[in-house]
């Protein structure tokens, strides 16, 4: 079902393209040698290059390159083999050299793509534009001081990769699952750690609205949106903002906007006089950048195993539905837990108690798949006691609830608890017997016919067993007994 | 002993391995002609104290045995390279007080090699200038008159300070740097020779940049032998400059005393405009007959792209500079002048701290880069410039080396064109074409002129063939005989 909002003149469609910047994951920023850790102390990484002192020299850190060529091949995308960085000049506090090293003409990345799973199961195809490298700017700080603005410039520096979407999303939850799918598709190739509130990953959102089978209209840029929830927020409401311009027979301009998730609104950024004009030209600093088919080729066969990949390997190999598979390779560690627990073992079992059991644990007691109190080998051998028979479904519910209190190992906790189930048919039968004893008058009504009451039984022998005794051999036997 | 000044470095370190001199001796002579020739302002900065000390390490080293290519040389150094803990202006008002907390690579590779630092030369502001006269600490005056006239001339920019220290003895050599003609045309103006080698030689890290894919550093000398020595000393990849050619530094020292038999060299039929005097043309039709003699071939070739040249530079380098200075904002570094506002600050900082050709080539980059002006300007510019390389191929095609005026007349007076920036410009339009193809290209005096000034030739050669052009020079220099600095 097509996303569209009603307007007074009837339906609208939205169209959507992304910005992405996301920090390229090095130790160093991409033109100097200054560290990137998130937190530190202001202006405590910051070279003579960041600070742009005069006669410093910008050398490209090849690693960054290197993390921006492995993102473009994730993203199927086309590598150009020469890039030309750009100076972007305008002035501000934060912007040491008055102008930021970005691509314009030749990025370093084309056209490639990104598969979106979206929640009622179809996927959609959303096209990227290209991906260059640029570095970020540092941050002005304007709360310090009265009458002074403070500048860090931990960040000036810092490599970042602008990913560049078309106009392929046409809802916000569209929107959403691409920056989610973006996301994991990065933090899978090790290129960036997507933490949007540590500003890892921000995004510029370039709403239209339109009438069903017209050109693109008018788009306003709303800039560094820093969530997910923002994002699809601000399209909404710059979507309906859009609508309601045209509608009272005005026109939208386009320009640059700001989301204040506070309001729920969107309002203009920029004042005219301020109109950029950024005079772009290649950084006569920097020769153009030129990669190796080798290098390429390299980086392409040292590539993981991304989601898409993954998720129809888990359809195929091991059975999952299509919804429990994406579900499971979201994050690469996820991924892995699964497979180590599911590997040589019922899948479909070992699929229900991670996706269940264990993310239900994780979520109500706040731990992440990688602070998990239960490893995969402990839910693996608690499978395998469920297969063997050595506890029941619901022993095992017990144990797996004090393997998340305890993070012990299930074989231990039974053995502590006496959990096992009981498998003893001599042990089990003396248990009938004492029941059956304890309601002659219900074994006789029973055998004059009152079948139901053979649930009453097997619940007398579970309880008198504690729980421990295996249901299918109390069904057996009792059944056996009472039949006389 | 006659006054050590007056010595080649090459004489003066014969003399220092002897141990006859100290490079203490040399320094402090040299001082003590700084401060009696204070009148020519060749320097913004000198460094007395830190020039004895290392001069006083120097002796220690060579008496250790360690000697490097340049062992107690004592230098200046144009202020547009940056020295640690030295104030370091780029002859700006924009920069005064500013001591950086680095040094350059290529001061650093002289330090490396012995070299004794005297103290900072003056310069036009940011490099920007043919007459040293846009510096915001002052004029430089060359040490040259006319005969029977007593008004001050220019030395020459923007490496006017550089070249008036060396010209006066003030230093045995100077660091220069050479955008569209820096090193050669205040060379041809004071009588001393000076070299822009192949772009890519000599580092760039640390020099205040103007225009990045243009600036490259030389030495300015009195003689071809010690152009060749302070060179080697200078040159050499540095992993700190993207821009710096991964090539090994030949001993261009062997180059000079070598045969040129054989030797093609063009003419460009281009570089005789009307009304190029005769005086330059006679000592453009010396040197050709010197070379000749010496056994090399003339052959005339053509670069017909020569008269988009200074066009195209005009438009290049300031572009780049437009942008490389957008830097000095007062944020940082260097002058801030408050205003209420950030905006404020940045007018009033840059209204106050730049000069009047700076803030000239700053307007001209930001509007040839400007959306809708690209295209016709800067864009067109570039494609030129690849035409004007491709002359230069297709020359050396022909040629192994180009002999051509430096400028198109000596040194000026102070004061003089400065009403008019294209006349200023027009200085340069023998070595732009050379700066915007990259090549090496040495200026060196080869006669005076009717008035008693100093005139330059320009030897142009291949990409990092600075070897033939030394070849070549050390030729014309031998015959030239132009050692007026042992008289004044």
């Amino acid at each position: 079902m097509a996303y569209l909002i009603e307007g007074d003149t009837g339906p609208w469609e939205i169209v959507v393209g992304l910005e992405v910047h996301a920090q390229v994951v090095s130790n160093a920023k991409l033109f100097s040698g200054a560290a990137t850790a998130f937190g530190a102390d202001p202006n405590s990484q910051v070279s003579f290059v960041d600070a742009a002192f005069p006669g410093m020299l910008p050398v490209i850190n090849e690693i960054c390159v290197e993390q921006a060529v492995r993102t473009g091949l994730g993203l199927k995308a086309q590598i150009n083999l020469e890039s030309v960085f750009a100076r972007k000049n305008y002035f501000y506090a934060d912007l040491p050299q008055g102008y930021q090293i970005s691509q314009y003409e030749k990025p370093l990345v084309g056209e490639g793509q990104v598969i979106v799973d979206l929640n009622d199961g179809r996927s959609t195809v959303v096209g990227i534009e290209r991906l260059h490298v640029e570095q970020d700017a540092g941050k002005s700080m304007h709360d310090q001081h009265p009458t002074k603005s403070c500048i860090d410039l931990n960040r000036s520096g810092v490599a970042l990769m602008e990913i560049v979407s078309r106009p392929d999303i046409r809802s916000p939850d569209e929107a959403g699952a691409y920056l989610r799918k973006l996301r994991s598709i990065l933090r899978y190739l090790g290129t960036c750690d997507g933490n949007m509130e540590e500003g890892s990953m921000r995004a510029d959102v370039n709403v239209s609205v339109r009438k069903s089978g017209e050109e693109y209209r008018t788009r306003c840029e709303i800039k560094n949106v820093n969530s997910v929830r923002f994002v699809m927020q601000a399209i909404e409401v710059e979507a309906r903002r859009q609508i309601e311009l045209y509608e009272s027979g005005g026109t939208v301009l386009q320009e640059t906007r700001l989301f204040d998730p506070g309001r729920g609104e969107t309002r203009s950024m920029r004042s005219k006089e301020h109109a950029h004009d950024y005079r772009y030209f290649p950084d006569p600093d920097l020769l153009p950048l030129k990669l190796s088919p080798d290098f390429v080729a390299q980086i392409k066969a040292s590539l993981p195993e991304l989601p898409d990949e993954k998720k129809d390997r888990f359809v195929r190999d091991f059975g999952l539905t299509p919804y429990d598979a994406g579900v499971l390779v979201v994050d690469r560690a996820s991924a892995d837990f699964f497979e180590s627990v599911a590997k040589g073992r019922d899948s479909k079992l070992a699929a229900n108690w991670v996706m269940g059991d264990l993310f239900g644990a994780l979520n109500s007691t706040g731990k992440t798949i990688d602070t998990s109190p239960v490893s995969a080998a402990h839910l693996g051998e608690l499978i395998d006691l469920i297969t063997d028979g050595t506890l029941s479904g619901r022993l095992a519910k017990d144990v797996f609830a004090l393997m998340v209190e305890s993070g012990k190992a299930p074989s231990v906790l039974v053995e502590e608890k006496g959990l096992k189930q009981v498998t003893d048919t001599g042990a089990i039968e003396t248990v009938i017997d004492q029941v059956m004893a304890a309601n002659a008058d219900k074994v006789a009504e029973y055998r004059s016919g009152k079948d139901k009451l053979f649930g009453f039984f097997v619940g007398q022998v579970m309880k008198a067993s504690g729980g421990k005794a295996n249901p299918g051999l109390v069904n057996d036997l009792l059944k056996s007994k009472l039949a006389g | 002993m006659s006054d050590v000044t007056r010595l080649t470095m090459t004489e003066a370190l014969a003399l220092l391995n002897k141990g006859e001199v100290t490079s203490v001796d040399l320094t402090k002579a040299h001082l003590a002609g700084m401060e009696s020739a204070r009148n020519l302002n060749a320097y913004i900065t000198e460094t007395p104290e830190k020039a004895l000390a290392m001069a006083g390490e120097s002796d220690k080293r060579r008496k250790a045995g360690q000697t490097g290519l340049l062992e107690g040389i004592p230098l200046a150094i144009k202020d547009l390279f940056c020295t640690e803990g030295v104030q370091t202006t780029a002859g700006s008002h924009i920069l005064e007080g500013f001591k950086p907390a680095y040094e350059s690579s290529v001061t650093t590779n002289l330090w490396n090699q012995g070299a004794v630092m005297l103290g900072k030369a003056n310069l036009d502001e940011f490099a920007m200038g043919s007459s040293n006269m846009t510096s915001y600490y002052g004029a430089v005056k060359n040490p040259w008159k006319r005969q029977g006239d007593d008004r001050d001339l220019v030395p020459g920019g923007s490496s006017g300070g550089s070249a008036a220290a060396v010209a006066a003895c003030l230093a045995m050599g100077a660091t220069g740097t050479d955008t569209g003609g820096s090193i050669r045309q205040p060379a041809a103006f004071c009588g001393i020779v000076g070299i822009k080698p192949t772009y890519g030689r000599c580092s760039r890290f640390g020099i205040v940049a103007f225009a990045s894919s243009l600036d490259q550093a030389g030495p300015m000398t009195r003689t071809v032998a010690d152009a060749a020595l302070m060179l080697k000393a200078m040159a050499g990849h540095d992993p700190k400059d993207s821009t710096s050619a991964p090539q090994s530094v030949p001993d261009f020292t062997k180059s000079v005393g070598a045969s040129i038999k054989g030797l093609k060299v063009g003419v460009p039929k281009e570089y005789k405009p009307d009304g190029l005097s005769a005086e330059i043309i006679g000592a453009w039709d010396k040197g050709l007959a010197w070379l000749k003699e010496a056994g090399a071939e003339i052959v005339e070739v053509s670069l017909p792209h020569t008269k988009y040249a200074l066009a195209t530079y005009y438009i290049v380098a300031p572009a780049e500079a437009s942008s490389n200075l957008a830097r000095y904002d007062g944020v940082r570094f260097g002058l801030r002048v408050p205003g209420n506002s950030l905006d404020e600050m940045y007018m009033k900082t840059r209204a106050e701290g730049f000069g009047r050709e700076v803030k000239r080539r700053i307007l001209i980059g930001t509007y040839v880069l400007s959306a809708g002006y690209y295209d016709a300007y800067y864009a067109k510019a570039q494609k030129l410039r690849t035409l004007i390389a491709s002359d230069f191929r297709q020359a050396f095609e022909r040629a192994d080396v180009l002999l051509t005026p430096t400028a198109p007349t000596p040194a000026f007076g102070l004061g003089e064109n400065l009403d008019d920036p294209i006349t200023m410009y027009l200085n340069d339009v023998f070595t732009i074409p050379t700066s915007l193809a990259g090549l090496p290209g040495l200026s060196l005096p080869v006669g005076l002129s009717s008035d008693g000034l100093p005139l330059g030739l320009q030897l142009i050669g291949r990409p990092f063939d600075e070897e033939t052009v030394f070849k070549a020079a050390h030729v014309m220099e031998t015959a030239a005989q132009f050692k007026r600095w042992e008289a004044r």
